[in-house]
């Protein structure tokens, strides 16, 4: 005797959460029940294996009912066929949108295209994440990106109204809009020591000291686009390193102050002109979209890994940069000193987050 | 004694059988109220005025033209009757229905080009069309239209539903529908009901499902004073409840009200052949909505001439019969009610404790149109204290229940009215039926039994031509002889019912009882043949609710006088001498001064005063028969024939399976029989009890009938052996712990306390004499059952194969469990649908029954396995159906509430000893109200639907609750009485612009009052698809479908200023399917009383300060969630 026919609808609408993470991770009903199988739920309830299979079918029909709500969240708030509790329906948009670290590492900085789509399966095998699950999430990632992508104001609140997301996890998407948008290179070898939390944070300290939203908080333009002028102004900032005299006093303010300070002080004065260049000119290459690409890239070969071959201690590295951010101030003729500090606090937040091994 | 009486006469009628029932009686309308001009009734032709100028009503819902616009020029409209002479002084009710149309949202991309819409909205009722202006390019549109005013009488008001369309705008070719919402403006109609309908509604496809939302404001002006009506019945409000709604006090029962209306159904019109199914499947909708106007309106009249102002337990059904067309179908309990006006109060009237209960010996007054060889000498001693107490001086029973053919014109309980005629008004056509199954206390007094009756029809085509289209009154037909197209048709289906009608009235005089309780009709059709099934539990009123006057306070003075409690409903009405079957019957193990059957069945609820031991169970009786495929007559007479053994063989299971749990009683008991091609099936669902007051059932005894065989009679002591460790094992899972009786109060009356009963085995072969099976398995002193065959072995282990339900469960098909008093809100309602096929090559009867059972049971367990997280829990009011829809193809839909319980009050309260209930069973209820004000915490587990400020007030002290070893008043089920507080803002605190509403089969919301009836929901869908796979085969299309009504009722309830659905029922889940094609299509009704609730937490806390409590109490909230 087959069941040709078995539904459960409830007035309030069942959330398994068990299921739920079973459908977002992606597996088929035979896999989903085979799970719950070795989670021992037949010995918990002694129920069976048909109960158990009526019952995960009903639950992956009623998310495969709730993912075209769940694409506009919002919608599920508003929404009349499923009656979920608040709470609940919380939970079923933070879980949805939640996301593999390892997937959205392998993602950060690439278009998010149909091309990328087909390479999903690689990542999948690289990541272990399901195929499944890597295109959902995948399309989350453009989903999001889309809807914020015009929109002006602060990219993490955009997400966060739209999507209804929890802070935390806007921030993220934030981040990974801010990448595709970007499109910096994050996939060289040299820069796989960096984790997706190393980037996020990185990402947030960029649109934080860097973007207009960050001056004006209805300011013209997107987050995720770096404001053109401020780019443009970057240049200006090169006087520091061209300038032979300015570049001379600039390293004996910075010695002299941290002397007796940090451990590797003659490795400082040694490389100081080098790490100067290296850091004005990472900023002074950002308006060719080509170099904005590199930036990362830039970081890690000419700041980070100099650093770290001469065994700079994080702290040796954090006071470097305080004083090297002040000292312009005590330089004579230098009149960009704002544009400056805006600039090196993005660049010194994102040092200290990827000096690590 | 278990009484199930079998109809003796399957009769295959073929329409055109006519039975009308005489009417003589005229009464003069004494005491009218209401500035009515109407013409005295007139006998015989009288009824006329019903029904008078039949309504040409041309179906195919658009193109109606049948109401025309225009105040009182639009002459006779549908059942504007008319007629018969004595045409009623019409004053036209005008009306003016306003509706506004507010804004869209979510709507479907219909401009593929632009990805966006151009929606405009069609507003109509009756032939009015109102059109907004077209919102360009928005699926969000904001047309914020005028209002559009709709003048219309009151009875159109009734009938029609306001249909509202929403197209998107196309300037090259037709305008595409995106989809339609009806609404019921019935609510608005009676003057204590919703002002104002106002909010988002689905917008709804029958192809497409729902499509966006659109919000809309509806109201109704009527110009006159409502009493005015008489065509329509505004102002008469009704209740799907079956019982007396919570706010409401009963002053009288009338009793009995019924109609039907009868027209083709657009489905097998040959319109239908050209038109889409879209088209079709609208003309269906819009058809049945009108018929459901048009049958309630005819209601309401009768109840107005009854002079009663609502019906309560109203029950409409729609019956498909296919080529030869759709009946609708009602019945109800006409009542007065008077609205309490101190909504405050935890007791109302009607539901005031268990105190009346020592009426019961005052039955019986001579003219209950009993025969008085029925009036137990008992009784009658007692009857002298009627007249002392009661004002009225005559305690007319007043039966103005409609009978068939009957107008209803004489009906009205007048205090006037001489016993004679009450009585012979009674005998000669009334039905004194009532769809109640709870009833204020006292009202019920003796308790007869099951009585049920069937018949097999055959379904005629409706031949004339001259006829089609034509929906009307089913009675004006006969009555109106000049009408030369008169066809048999409707006049047949009301003929058919009263026959019926007649039968149950029959079983239960000969039961002893003067009236039908828990009384319920259905069908089961399956191409041309027909089951028409009534049921009900004969019983033996208290004539104080029939009549006028009120009662209450010289009823409610004598508390003190307390006899026996809780046992009296119990107490044969049929005189022991002179039995109507054989019935082995003892003294009352709870007064010892009246006799008790050894087995009660009902089919009510268990009434609130019910002395119970332990707690109840879910008993489900199962059963599939084989037939031969044949066609008409030869058909009928199969199935004719085989109807009284499986009615015999559900008895024999229902029996078995009580005695199995060491049960004595069965509540709620629900026999369906369901037709099919090929076989028929029977499912019986109770709730099975121990009463106190019914001897201890004796156990079950297995023979062989082979002895001297060495191996078998191993075999069957080792059966022997498990049942009785069944039998051992359930009485401890349901508690039934009856206490010891010493032997001096029995007394020498009562014979061996554990007496043996005969369990019978069905045995289908043999037995000509249908109606001399002995039903009632009292006879025989020792209980034998008796292994003659392998099908025997296969009995008895199908009785062994019920699983008990998993720990933490409960479940039973009645209102409350019995035995569990201490309800948290928590309630989770839910339906679930399964059709699986009989794939047998070969099946017999053996193998369907197995397939039967395990389908039934692979059900329950999945439903408990899905609910696992309420538990403790129990499923209350479990409902049923079964549908044979094609060959070998079983549906069945469940639809009931789980309901979480707190396990440590139960655990308090099982403790309490069964004496103590018994002696204070009356006083506790006052002890119980007191409760919540002793304030105390207790850990509970916090709601999880409720948004956040779920706030756990305190719970009781538990001292002394005996309650738990009697039934659980409704009142008591709440959780005010139990003393759980809790509190819990509503939908305001959450982020969802979406109210929350409840839905649930109860007739109550527990730890919450219902404060308002805001009218009855009453709702039928089609929904049709034509690309079955890509909707995820017909799991996905009934998955959604199913969830698309819960939200169009849940809109329709918050419109009307509602949160929660009570007495929700899903009355037809009709589902087809043609995988070939692709194709499947769905029928949905579901019918409920829409009310506003309140926590009664919230209730205690409004006066005082209301914010100022939930933040002290969010932590220990947080605490005790779990």
């Amino acid at each position: 005797m087959s069941s040709d026919l078995d539904v459960f609808v409830g007035n309030t609408t069942l959330i398994d959460e068990e299921v739920y993470r079973l459908w977002l991770d992606g597996h088929s009903v035979a896999e989903a029940v085979a799970r719950r199988l070795r989670g021992g739920v037949l010995e918990r309830e002694g129920t069976s294996v048909a109960v158990l299979q009526s019952d995960t079918r009903d639950h992956y029909r009623t998310f495969q009912m709730l993912e075209r709500l769940l694409h506009a969240p919002p919608r599920l708030l508003q929404q009349l066929l499923f009656q979920i509790p608040p709470e609940r329906q919380a939970l079923l948009i933070q879980r949805y949108y939640a996301f593999d670290e390892a997937l959205a590492r392998e993602l950060l900085g690439k278009k998010l295209s149909k091309g990328t789509k087909k390479e999903l399966d690689e990542v999948s095998a690289r990541t272990g994440v399901g195929i499944r699950s890597c295109r959902r999430q995948f399309d989350n990632f453009k989903r999001v990106f889309k809807a914020v992508e015009e929109l002006r104001g602060p990219l993490a609140e955009n997400i966060q109204q739209l999507f209804l997301l929890p802070p935390a996890l806007a921030r993220d998407y934030a981040a990974i809009v801010f990448f595709a948008n970007s499109r910096f290179e994050t996939g060289k070898r040299r820069l796989q020591f960096l984790s997706f939390a190393d980037f996020a944070a990185c990402a947030q300290s960029l649109m934080g000291h860097w973007s207009q939203g960050a001056l004006a908080p209805e300011a013209a333009e997107p987050d995720g686009d770096l404001p053109k002028s401020f780019l443009q102004d970057l240049k200006e900032l090169k006087v520091l390193v061209a300038d032979k005299d300015l570049l001379d006093q600039h390293k004996s303010l910075v010695c002299s102050a941290l002397r007796g300070k940090i451990s590797v002080h003659n490795e400082l004065e040694a490389n100081f002109k080098a790490l100067s260049r290296a850091l004005v000119n990472v900023g002074g290459k950002l308006t060719h979209a080509r170099d904005v690409r590199d930036f990362f890239v830039d970081l890690v070969e000419k700041v980070i890994e100099p650093c770290r071959s001469d065994k700079w201690s994080p702290g040796d590295l954090r006071l470097f940069l305080t004083h090297y951010t002040a000292a312009p101030r005590n330089l004579p003729g230098f009149r960009h000193q704002a544009l400056w500090e805006r600039y090196m606090a993005a660049i010194s937040a994102c040092l200290l987050r990827m000096y690590h091994d | 004694m278990g009484t199930m009486r079998t109809v003796p006469d399957f009769s295959v009628v073929r329409s055109g059988h006519e039975v009308q029932i005489p009417e003589q009686v005229s009464v003069p309308w004494q005491g009218l109220h209401r500035a009515v001009s109407r013409a005295p009734t007139i006998p015989g032709p009288a009824p006329a005025g019903r029904g008078g100028a039949a309504p040409r009503m041309r179906s195919g819902a658009a193109a109606a033209p049948r109401h025309r616009r225009g105040g009182a020029a639009a002459a006779a409209p549908a059942g504007a009757a008319g007629g018969g002479g004595g045409r009623r002084g019409r004053k036209k009710m005008p009306g003016k229905l306003k509706v506004k149309i507010v804004a869209g949202r979510h709507l479907p991309v219909m401009d593929r080009a632009s990805d966006l819409t151009d929606a405009f909205v069609e507003v109509k009722f009756g032939n009015t069309t109102f059109k907004t202006d077209v919102y360009p390019k928005s699926l969000n549109p904001q047309w914020n239209s005028e209002w559009f005013k709709f003048e219309v009488d009151d009875e159109e008001l009734q009938d029609e539903p306001l249909q509202i369309t929403v197209l998107d705008h196309d300037t090259y070719s037709a305008n595409d529908a995106i989809g339609k919402v009806y609404i019921d403006i019935d609510p608005l109609l009676y003057s204590e009901a919703a002002t104002v309908i106002s909010g988002w509604f689905p917008i709804y496809d029958t192809i497409h499902g729902i499509r966006g939302e659109i919000n809309v404001v509806v109201k109704v002006d009527l110009f006159n004073d409502l009493n005015r009506f008489r065509q329509s019945s505004c102002g008469v409000k009704f209740f799907c409840t079956t019982s007396i709604p919570k706010c409401y006090r009963a002053v009288v029962i009338h009793g009995f009200v019924e109609e039907l209306v009868v027209n083709e159904d657009p489905e097998y019109q040959w319109i239908d052949r050209i038109r889409t199914p879209r088209a079709s499947n609208e003309a269906r909708q819009r058809l049945i909505s009108l018929m459901s106007g048009e049958l309630q309106r005819k209601i309401g009249l009768k109840v107005l001439e009854m002079r009663g102002n609502a019906v309560v337990g109203y029950l409409q059904c729609f019956d498909l019969e296919g080529e030869s067309g759709l009946v609708v179908r009602a019945i109800g309990t006409a009542c007065t009610l008077d609205k309490l006006s101190n909504t405050s109060a935890f007791l109302p009237a009607c539901n005031s404790p268990s105190k009346e209960m020592k009426e019961s010996p005052l039955v019986h007054p001579p003219s209950h149109g009993c025969r008085s060889t029925h009036n137990s000498p008992i009784h009658t001693a007692t009857g002298s204290r009627l007249t002392q107490n009661f004002s009225v001086s005559v305690p007319t029973l007043i039966y103005t229940g409609m009978g068939s053919g009957s107008a209803g014109k004489e009906g009205g309980p007048f205090k006037t009215l001489l016993r004679q005629q009450t009585q012979s008004a009674l005998e000669q056509r009334e039905f004194p039926f009532f769809t109640l199954t709870t009833f204020p206390p006292g009202f019920l007094l003796h308790v007869g039994g099951v009585v049920s009756a069937r018949s097999v029809k055959l379904l005629d085509r409706i031949h004339n031509p001259a006829f089609v289209g034509i929906m009307g009154n089913t009675r004006s037909y006969k009555l109106l002889d000049w009408n030369s197209f008169n066809s048999d048709e409707p006049e047949t289906r009301d003929a058919w019912w009263a026959e019926i009608r007649q039968e149950i009235k029959s079983h239960a005089k000969a039961l002893g009882c003067h009236a039908v309780v828990g009384y319920s009709e259905s069908t089961s059709i399956c191409e041309e043949v027909c089951i028409l099934s009534a049921s009900g539990t004969a019983a033996v009123l208290n004539p104080r609710f029939l009549q006028d006057g009120t009662m209450e306070g010289c009823l409610e003075q004598r508390i003190e006088e307390a006899s026996p409690p809780g046992c009296g409903f119990c107490h044969i009405p049929y005189d022991e001498l002179n039995m109507p079957f054989p019935a082995h019957l003892t003294y009352c193990y709870n007064c010892r001064k009246q006799k008790v059957p050894d087995v009660l069945f009902t089919t009510i609820d268990l009434p609130v005063e019910a002395i119970v031991v332990g707690k109840g169970c879910l008993i489900q009786a199962r059963l599939c028969r084989l037939k031969k495929k044949a066609q008409a007559e030869a058909n009928a007479t199969s199935i004719s024939n085989l109807l009284p053994f499986m009615e015999y063989e559900v008895h024999t299971q229902l029996m078995n399976k009580l005695k199995l749990r060491g049960m004595n009683a069965l509540f709620g008991l629900r026999i369906q029989i369901t037709v099919g091609e090929n076989m028929l099936m029977g499912l019986a669902s109770a709730t099975g009890v121990y009463l106190a007051a019914l001897p201890t059932p004796g156990g079950i005894q297995i023979a062989g009938k082979t002895p001297n065989d060495g191996t078998y009679e191993q075999h069957i002591s080792h059966m022997q052996k498990k049942i009785n460790d069944t039998i051992a094992k359930n009485k401890e899972l349901y508690e039934i712990n009856p206490p010891e009786l010493p032997e001096e109060i029995i007394g020498s009356p009562i014979p061996e306390p554990r007496q043996r009963s005969r369990l019978l085995r069905s045995q289908s072969e043999s037995s000509d004499e249908v109606t001399e099976l002995d039903l009632s398995h009292g006879k025989k002193d020792a209980f034998v059952l008796e292994i003659d065959d392998t099908d025997a072995m296969e009995d008895v282990h199908s009785l062994l194969t019920d699983v008990p339900p998993p720990s933490g469960f409960y479940s039973c098909n009645t209102e409350i469990m019995p035995g569990i008093n201490n309800w948290t809100p928590e309630i989770q309602m839910f339906t679930a649908v399964r059709v699986s096929r009989l794939s047998n090559i070969n099946p017999t009867n053996q193998t369907l029954n197995k397939n039967f059972n395990d389908l039934c049971e692979n059900l329950l367990k999945s439903l408990y396995f899905k609910l696992r997280s309420m538990v403790p829990c129990c499923l209350c009011h479990v409902n049923f159906t079964v549908a044979l829809p094609e060959d070998e193809l079983v549906q069945i839909a469940v639809t009931a509430v789980a309901i979480t319980y707190d396990k440590n009050q139960a655990l308090q309260a099982n403790k309490a000893p069964t004496e103590k209930s018994q002696q204070r069973a009356s006083t506790d209820n006052e002890e119980q109200l007191q409760f919540p004000l002793e304030l105390c915490s207790d850990p509970l587990s916090s709601q999880p639907f409720s948004p956040a400020k779920e706030v756990l007030e305190g719970a009781s002290s538990h001292t002394g609750i005996p309650a738990a070893q009697r039934a659980t008043s409704l009142e008591k089920a709440s959780p005010l009485a139990e003393g759980y507080l809790r509190h819990r803002s509503v939908p305001s605190c959450t982020n969802s612009t979406v109210s929350v509403v409840k839905m649930t089969p109860l007739s109550f919301l527990p730890g919450a009052k219902i404060t308002k009836y805001l009218g009855i929901i009453n709702m039928f869908f089609i929904r049709e698809t034509t690309s079955l796979r890509e909707e995820g085969g017909v799991s996905g299309f009934l998955h959604a479908f199913i969830a698309e009504v819960f939200a169009m009722v849940r809109a329709h309830v918050a419109a009307l200023g509602g949160n929660a659905v009570v007495s929700y029922i899903m009355k037809q889940c009709v589902f087809m399917e043609n995988p070939n094609k692709n194709q499947a299509q769905c029928l949905i009704n579901v019918s409920g009383d829409a009310v506003i609730f309140v926590r009664e937490s919230e209730l205690e806390m409004l006066p005082v300060q209301p914010s100022a409590a939930a933040p002290q109490h969010t932590s220990s909230a947080g605490d005790v969630t779990t």
